[in-house]
């Protein structure tokens, strides 16, 4: 027992002595440099910007961060989120701003006609192309076949084990409408649609297929990092005019333009927050969220340090906003 | 799409199988008679299906819907456009809510998130890794205190301590959120067999649906946050904890019950002295199991905003740079492997702890007080000193693991190609495009038929009707035809998930060194992400459903290969030696010994392996599988598809529940 005891001590002991030790050669306090931090609020609060996973809205949702962030003093909170989550946001009060959005009529009509918890804010300036792509290798060999007569043509070329005899047309980032079903019915295509399933299924066959030179033809769209490893050609479909994809049933023509717009809450929008103003003014090129995107997608810059060197190069454009 | 159950539901499994139905001789006739029974049905089903070929075969094409599609769809609208006003919303649901974010926060502030005006956690790395050792070695042994800390401070070395912790915290919670309602729970249905009946098709479904299917509408309930997330989670992670803690209450043997009874012992005081004591390992084991589950959700949880883990490997992926997402991937598989091992080690403490001696409890006590007080000092320096509160260095460790990880990606797309090809056109023309037009051009009413009459004959009239019924639903769905497309894919992968498993079983059965080696492996194959594995694969495969069925397969045979290798390893030992000396060769033991004597861990595999590869079945559509798996992710995605992809998730279930009643009954009968 007294033999116990002394060990307790002296365990004991060690582990003061220890402890005196470690804190005595400590080093610097936690707390010490707190100067900075949270002097930021000012007049703009907190800023909620959803983030959609795909590295264009990435691009968008970077630049306008660190704008808020750096010139506004805004606390810029980044939620990634998927679409219609990040609608649903709106309603709830989590979500202030969708930066990139894609169509979506189905949601505009819920949350900004019905519900009306949502505004529109503008234009991003980006136009969305979607479509049919061959890679670049397959354009230059059969210059032919980006015009969507010839593709019959080399529908056999275009077969594999998922196709059931037919050409394949390569389908389906599930987030994206599609009328592909419909158009090759409509065009009496001899293709059947099979359906990739994501974004990344996609690119890899496309990528697999410009180095292999293998024959693939799929649905794809831009602006997009990937055209910039790849840059892949546009098939031409029969041209899109007004309503002619009022049927679903029966489209027979390409995809219209899209015009990429912003979405605001609009609890945001009559807040006067200045971030609503950045926003709503916020506009660019294809060409530059291609910059930005190939920043964070092909040189793995943070997002934050791509928009700083876009940023600081573009510093015109990025005054008018917040002017 | 997870780690659910492994020894103890097999001992569940092999307890049942136990009972003894009939004599030998009527066994062997009536076995007989069905294999005939069996081959009547497919000769039937194939000459029908010749004659009626492409008949009643309700397709729907991708963007069609049913009204049982737009009902769905009006529903979650309607629930959408009146959460502001409704009650349940206002008292319940945000309550609920509140709780949880307030304890998934306080959790973030202790270990992962700058609070209160500092820029760092309360608690700093060596503080975590501190506790980490510490707790190890206080409920398990101080071998898995070592892999504790050396496991956690490799999450630091990667660099990606801020994340590791973040998804740490947000899985405790979970875990502790799941486990306050599953041990109460699991206790009722381990004492009323009522209750566990109620229960039972509920845990199917909270396992088997997938977890695209509710995670928009959780984020609806309880907003876009940790609550959302740790909601999410726990409802894939709890049923094991649930399903283990009531198979451990039910294997206390009866005849101790019955003693305690007949002390006087009130109810009360037989559960609380004489139940709980005595399952506590196998309720252990349920909490392992429920981790492993909390930690497979990690990524998916990251599309509503999780923190963690799951935000890395997701934004990598976003610019298929496999390389960050599998360092991402393997922070994972270590905390995984840390977590299943040191709760391992705990459950068998539990028993080593009443059966060791009294000289190494009287030093314990000493020793785990000075451990306490080491770890103490541990927190507290974490707490005050930079050095010790952020993890030095720039995670150089990360980015090399990441650049290797690239390196392999390359060569094996740029080298394999040729090989995986004829070996992807071999399966897909060979074996899996007849059956899976034998399956969707077959009227939908002789599929019916042949379903129901092999769950018969298999499973006995029991499955039969169970079969019926879910036949019967799957038809009100609206996507037969998609589901037909599933089923045949899942067949395929079951079939060589259960290959591989009786090859590796047996080998890790009867050697002790390949199951060490092997092991950690499996365990990684089980909670690394699947996308992460998967761009490659895209690259050697393509995006075909033979894609998906390979991620089945690395997804599912980790399952069927233990419970095979256990079951291998249970075999007597003499009987093996009593063949060795009867002259059997190796073949001849595996074959004619060890192999039937194993066979009810055989049916359990398959059973399993089949449960697991339909978890896959949405990762399956996001590669090329199409079918019911597209359906629920482009559900997810576009909302005029919502009602199809809930839809869809429900076809999975009632595939599901069809093949778990089938093939338990079937167990059941075989070794009868």
């Amino acid at each position: 027992m007294a033999r116990q005891a002394r060990q307790w001590r002296a365990g004991a002991a060690g582990i003061a002595v220890l402890g005196l030790t470690l804190t005595a050669c400590g080093g610097a306090k936690v707390g010490d440099d707190s100067a900075g931090g949270s002097d930021s609020s000012g007049k703009c609060g907190t800023f909620n910007l959803a983030v959609n996973p795909w590295v264009g809205y990435e691009a968008n949702a970077a630049v306008v961060a660190y704008v808020a962030e750096q010139d506004l003093g805004c606390k810029v909170t980044k939620k990634d989120l998927k679409e219609e989550i990040a609608w649903q946001g709106f309603g709830t009060g989590e979500v202030d701003a969708v930066i990139e959005n894609w169509g979506h009529d189905d949601l505009k009509k819920k949350y900004i006609t019905d519900q009306k918890t949502a505004v529109d804010a503008g234009l991003t300036g980006n136009k969305g192309l979607i479509g049919w792509y061959v890679p670049p290798w397959l354009a230059k060999a059969h210059p032919d076949i980006t015009d969507w007569k010839s593709l019959d043509k080399y529908a056999s070329k275009f077969k594999t084990s998922e196709s059931g005899g037919k050409g394949q047309l390569l389908d389906g980032d599930p987030s994206f409408v599609t009328n592909d079903e419909a158009l090759v019915k409509n065009l009496d295509l001899d293709f059947k649609v099979v359906y990739a399933g994501s974004e990344t299924a996609l690119i890899q066959a496309f990528r697999k297929a410009e180095k292999n030179k293998e024959w693939v033809i799929g649905y794809f769209y831009e602006p997009q990092w990937f055209m910039s490893e790849v840059p892949l050609a546009k098939v031409k479909l029969p041209e899109y005019k007004d309503g002619c994809d009022a049927d679903a049933a029966k489209v027979a023509c390409d995809y219209p333009v899209y015009e990429l717009d912003k979405i605001a809450s609009a609890k945001f929008a009559k807040s006067g927050s200045p971030a609503y103003d950045l926003v709503k003014n916020f506009t660019w090129t294809n060409e530059d969220q291609n910059t930005v995107a190939k920043y964070i997608a092909v040189d793995k810059m943070s997002p934050e340090a791509a928009a700083k060197k876009w940023v600081e190069a573009n510093r015109d454009k990025v005054d008018a906003w917040i002017k | 799409m997870t780690v659910a159950v492994e020894k103890p539901e097999n001992a569940d499994k092999a307890d049942k199988v136990d009972k003894p139905e009939g004599s030998a001789p009527v066994a062997g006739a009536r076995r007989i008679s069905r294999r005939m029974m069996l081959a009547a049905i497919l000769v039937a089903w194939l000459v029908l299906f010749a004659v009626l070929r492409g008949k009643h075969t309700l397709t729907l094409a991708a963007a069609d819907l049913t009204d049982l599609h737009r009902w769905f769809n009006d529903v979650n609208d309607s629930i959408g456009a009146d959460r502001n006003s409704n009650p349940l919303f206002l008292y319940f649901f945000n309550e609920i809510r509140l709780v949880i974010d307030n304890l998934v926060t306080f959790v973030q502030d202790l270990i992962s998130q700058s609070s209160a005006g500092r820029s760092v956690p309360q608690i700093g790395w060596l503080g975590v890794v501190g506790i980490a050792g510490y707790v190890s070695w206080a409920v398990g042994n101080w071998r898995v205190a070592l892999l504790a800390v050396a496991g956690f401070t490799f999450l630091g070395l990667q660099g990606l301590w801020q994340e590791s912790m973040d998804t740490l915290a947000l899985t405790l919670s979970a875990v502790f959120v799941a486990l306050l309602f599953a041990i109460p729970l699991g206790v009722w249905a381990g004492l009323s067999d009522r209750f566990n009946r109620i229960m039972t098709p509920f845990l199917d479904f909270m396992q088997t649906m997938p977890t695209f299917v509710y995670l928009a509408p959780l984020t609806l309930f309880f907003l876009i946050g940790p609550a959302s997330a740790t909601i999410a989670t726990l409802i894939y992670a709890a049923p094991p904890a649930i399903r283990i803690t009531a198979h451990a209450i039910r294997s206390v043997p009866e005849t101790t019950v019955e003693a305690a009874d007949s002390m006087g012992a009130t109810q009360r005081q037989t559960l609380l002295k004489v139940l709980l004591p005595m399952s506590r390992r196998t309720v252990v084991m349920g909490i392992n199991q429920t981790i492993m589950a909390a930690l497979a959700m990690v990524t998916i949880a990251a599309l509503i905003d999780a923190p963690g883990l799951g935000k890395t490997v997701v934004q990598a992926l976003q610019s298929l740079d496999v390389g960050t997402a599998f360092n991402a991937g393997l922070a994972i598989v270590v905390m995984a492997i840390v977590l299943d091992r040191v709760t391992t080690a705990a459950s068998g403490r539990a028993e080593a702890a009443r059966s060791s001696g009294n000289r190494f409890l009287k030093w314990r006590r000493p020793l785990l007080a000075a451990g306490g007080v080491a770890a103490a000092v541990l927190v507290y320096l974490s707490h005050t000193y930079v050095w010790a509160a952020e993890f030095p260095g720039e995670g150089s460790t990360g980015s090399t693991i990441a650049r290797a990880a690239d390196n392999v990606t390359t060569w094996a797309q740029d080298n394999l190609s040729g090989v995986t090809n004829a070996f992807r056109d071999a399966i897909t023309n060979g074996l899996l495009n007849p059956f899976q037009t034998l399956l969707t051009d077959s009227p939908w009413w002789l599929v019916g038929a042949a379903l129901v009459g092999l769950g018969t004959v298999l499973g006995g009239w029991r499955a039969g009707v169970t079969t019926a019924v879910c036949v019967g639903l799957l038809v009100g769905t609206g996507v037969w035809s998609d589901g037909m497309t599933t089923l045949a894919s899942t067949v395929v992968a079951t079939v060589l998930v259960m290959l591989l498993g009786v090859v590796c079983g047996v080998w890790m059965g009867r050697s002790p060194l390949v199951d060490r080696l092997l092991r950690p492996t499996l365990d990684a194959a089980q909670v690394m992400p699947p996308f992460v594995y998967l761009v490659p694969f895209l690259a050697l495969f393509g995006a075909t459903r033979f894609t998906a069925i390979v991620a089945a397969v690395v997804y599912a045979a980790p399952v069927a290969i233990k419970i095979i290798a256990d079951g291998v390893r249970a075999v007597p030992e003499t009987t093996v030696e009593a063949a060795t000396a009867a002259g059997c060769n190796t073949w001849q033991i595996i074959t004619k010994v060890q192999l039937p004597m194993s066979r009810s861990a055989l049916t359990l595999a398959t059973n399993q392996g089949l449960i697991y590869v339909l978890s896959m079945v949405v990762v399956g559509g996001l590669v090329g599988a199409g079918a019911l798996g597209y359906d629920v992710v482009a559900g997810f995605s576009q909302g005029q598809l919502y009602g199809k992809g809930l839809a869809a998730g429900l076809a999975i279930v009632l595939l599901g529940v069809m093949f778990d009643r089938i093939t338990q009954a079937a167990a059941r009968r075989t070794s009868a």
